[in-house]
C-alpha cells in the first residue's frame, strides 16, 4: 500500500488520505466533529472494511461531507492505495 | 467658531465623566468597516478604566481586538444584537463572567427609551458633522471620506445617552443640514482619520446569490408571497439579507410588472434590490433603519422618499407607531428552524454564537405574514430540526417556512395553507421535512455544552426568552 489521497478541501467534501498501518487508525479533523464526527469515523471504518481493508492508517479532513461522499471519497483514496481496482466487472 | 465642541478623543473622554463601571455604547452602521468601536476602547484602555459594560447595536469580525480588553478588565459587560468571528468564539467559550445580553433592534430601541438599558456616554460615528455637533452618515463636502446612509440605530442613543459623543471624519461649515442626529443632543465632537471603510458595510451578511438552490428558494419565496393573500396593490414589504430573500425580490418584481401592482413603503435594511424598485416606481416610500450597502446609503442622501427612521420608529414592540406594525410581508433567513416553528439566527449549530438577532423577532411579530427561507441543508447542518439550539423567535409569530424540499405552513395560519394548496403550490408538513433532514444525515450526537451562561436572549417585551451556555 502506499499513500493516496481523494477528495478536496471544498464545503460538503472531505479529503481522505490513506497509507500503511497497523489496524484501521482513523484521524479525523471535521467541521461537524462534535454532532457527526462518530457518525463519520464509523462510516470510513465500514467503507474500508467492506473493500477488505483491515490494515491502514487514515487522515480525514472533512468540510461537513455527507456519508454517500464520504464512502465515494474513502473508496477512492484505497483503489489508489492498493492498486486494486474494485469499479471493474 | 463660538462655542465649538470639538476636541481631542481623550478630553471628550475626560469632560464626559465617564467612571469605571459605567455603561458606553456605539452604533454599528458601518458594519464590518467599522473603526469607531476599537478606536474608543483602546484609548479607554489606554486611561485606564475598567468594568466598563459596552452597549453596541450590533458587534461583528471586525471587533476582534475586544477580546483583549475583556481579558484585562476594560470590558465586564456586553448588550448587542449580534456577535461574529472570533469576539464571538472566545464568547461561546466562556471569555466573560457576566453574559452577553442579545436584544432584537427594536428591543434595543425600546430598552433604551424604557430607560431599562441606561447609556452614560455614547460614541457615535458620523460622516459628516458640524463643530455643534449637527451629525449625518451621508456625504456633505468634496472632503467627505465615508458614507454609511442611516443612522437609524444610533438615534435612540442620541437621544437617550445622558452625554453624547459623536466621532466624525469630515468636520463641515455649521449647519449641517438635514440633520440625523442633532447638535442639542451632543456634548462634544471629536474629528478622525476615519469613522470606517464603507466599502466592507455590504460585506459581511450581505451576498448577491448565484447559487441554484438559493435561486430555487427565492422563486418559491415569491411564490409564496403572490399567492398569500397579501400581494395587492399598496402592500408593504421587508426582506432580510440571506441570498434567497434578495433574490426573491428580482421575482416578486416581475410579478408587479405583470399584474401592475405597486408597493407603499420596503422597510428595514434597505438594499441597492429596494432603490432600484423605488427609483422604477414600483415602492413608493423607503423605510431605511440601516443602509445595507452604499447604493442604498447614496440614495437616501439624494431622495426625499427615503427616509431615516431610528430603531423605536422602526421595530418597537411598546410603541404601536412603530412601522413593523404597519408590515404586511417579510422575508426571513434562519440558521434553524424547528418542529414548533421557532427560529434560531444566533447560534450555530456548532453551538458556537454566529449571527445576530438584528429585526428577525421584531418583523415576524408585527408583519402580516412572516416567511422563514433557509435550505434543509447547509452541508451536513440540519436546517430544520426537532428542536432549535437557541429560540430566538417564537414559532407563533412565524407563519412559512420555505425550503427546497418543500414549503410548510404554520398551523396557526390555516387560511395561508389554503390560499397556497389553491395556487397549486404543494405543502408538506414541517415534521415531514425534519424527518428529511435526519434521513440524510442522520441523527446528530447532542453538542458538549458546558453549565455558565454565556448569553441570555432578550424577547422584545424584555422578558428572557432563552439562555446560551458555554461550548466545551
Amino acid at each position: 500500500m502506499k499513500n493516496s489521497v481523494a477528495g478536496t478541501l471544498e464545503s460538503g467534501d472531505i479529503m481522505v488520505t490513506i497509507g500503511p498501518g497497523e489496524g484501521l487508525q482513523v484521524e479525523l479533523q471535521s467541521s461537524v466533529a462534535a454532532q457527526f464526527g462518530r457518525q463519520i469515523k464509523a462510516v470510513i471504518i465500514e467503507t474500508l472494511e467492506g473493500l477488505g481493508i483491515t490494515d491502514a492508517r487514515v487522515e480525514a479532513v472533512d468540510k461537513g461531507a455527507l456519508d454517500c461522499t464520504i464512502r465515494a471519497r474513502v473508496t477512492a483514496a484505497a483503489v489508489r492505495a492498493t492498486g486494486k481496482d474494485v469499479w471493474k466487472d | 467658531m463660538r462655542n465649538s465642541k470639538v476636541v481631542s478623543l481623550e478630553e471628550a473622554i475626560k469632560r464626559s465623566g465617564l467612571q469605571n463601571g459605567m455603561t458606553v455604547s456605539f452604533h454599528h452602521h458601518f458594519r464590518g468597516g467599522d473603526k469607531v468601536v476599537n478606536l474608543v476602547m483602546d484609548c479607554l484602555a489606554q486611561m485606564g478604566f475598567k468594568d466598563l459594560k459596552l452597549a453596541a447595536s450590533s458587534l461583528s469580525d471586525v471587533h476582534k481586538p475586544l477580546i483583549e480588553h475583556i481579558k484585562n478588565g476594560v470590558i465586564t459587560g456586553i448588550s448587542t444584537s449580534g456577535l461574529r468571528g472570533e469576539l464571538a468564539d472566545a464568547i461561546s467559550h466562556g471569555l466573560m463572567k457576566e453574559p452577553v445580553v442579545f436584544r432584537s433592534h427594536g428591543g434595543r430601541g425600546s430598552a433604551i427609551a424604557s430607560g431599562e438599558l441606561k447609556i452614560d456616554v455614547a460614541f457615535l460615528g458620523a460622516s459628516a458633522c458640524d463643530e455643534l455637533g449637527n451629525a449625518c452618515g451621508v456625504p456633505r463636502s468634496e472632503h467627505a471620506k465615508s458614507i454609511c446612509g442611516s443612522l437609524g440605530y444610533a438615534l435612540p442613543d442620541a437621544r437617550y445617552a445622558k452625554h453624547v459623543v459623536v466621532i466624525t471624519d469630515d468636520l463641515v461649515p455649521y449647519p449641517n443640514m438635514p440633520q440625523s442626529i442633532s447638535a442639542a443632543d451632543v456634548e462634544s465632537v471629536v474629528v478622525v482619520d476615519s469613522v470606517g471603510d464603507s466599502s466592507k458595510i455590504a460585506a459581511g451578511a450581505i451576498r448577491d446569490s448565484k447559487n441554484p438552490r438559493d435561486i430555487l428558494l427565492a422563486k418559491q419565496a415569491a411564490k409564496v408571497i403572490i399567492n398569500s393573500g397579501y400581494f395587492e396593490d399598496g402592500f408593504s414589504i421587508q426582506t432580510g439579507t440571506g441570498g434567497a430573500s434578495l433574490a426573491a425580490v428580482k421575482y416578486i418584481r416581475e410579478e408587479m410588472l405583470k399584474r401592475n401592482i405597486k408597493a407603499s413603503f420596503a422597510l428595514g435594511g434597505i438594499t441597492a434590490h429596494m432603490v432600484k424598485l423605488h427609483e422604477e416606481g414600483l415602492i413608493g416610500k423607503l423605510i431605511d433603519v440601516q443602509s445595507f450597502d452604499k447604493v442604498a446609503a447614496e440614495s437616501i442622501a439624494r431622495d426625499p422618499l427615503h427616509q431615516e427612521v431610528s430603531a423605536v420608529e422602526y421595530a418597537s414592540g411598546q410603541h404601536l407607531g412603530s412601522a413593523t406594525h404597519a408590515l404586511d410581508i417579510v422575508i426571513l433567513s434562519a440558521l434553524e428552524v424547528d418542529v414548533h416553528f421557532n427560529v434560531n439566527v444566533l447560534v450555530g449549530s456548532d453551538g458556537i454564537i454566529r449571527g445576530a438577532i438584528g429585526g428577525h423577532q421584531d418583523t415576524a411579530a408585527d408583519s402580516a405574514l412572516s416567511i422563514i427561507v433557509c435550505p434543509l441543508l447547509r452541508g451536513r447542518i440540519p436546517c430544520v430540526v426537532p428542536k432549535v439550539t437557541t429560540l430566538i423567535t417564537p414559532g407563533k409569530s412565524v407563519d412559512v417556512v420555505v425550503t427546497e424540499y418543500g414549503i410548510a405552513v404554520n398551523p396557526l395560519r390555516p387560511e395561508i395553507a389554503e390560499r397556497l394548496k389553491a395556487s397549486g403550490l404543494k405543502l408538506v408538513d414541517i415534521e415531514e421535512l425534519a424527518r428529511k433532514a435526519t434521513s440524510i444525515i442522520g441523527m446528530p450526537d447532542s453538542l458538549p455544552f458546558g453549565d455558565r451562561v454565556v448569553g441570555v436572549v432578550m424577547n422584545r417585551d424584555g422578558s428572557v426568552l432563552d439562555k446560551i451556555y458555554n461550548i466545551r
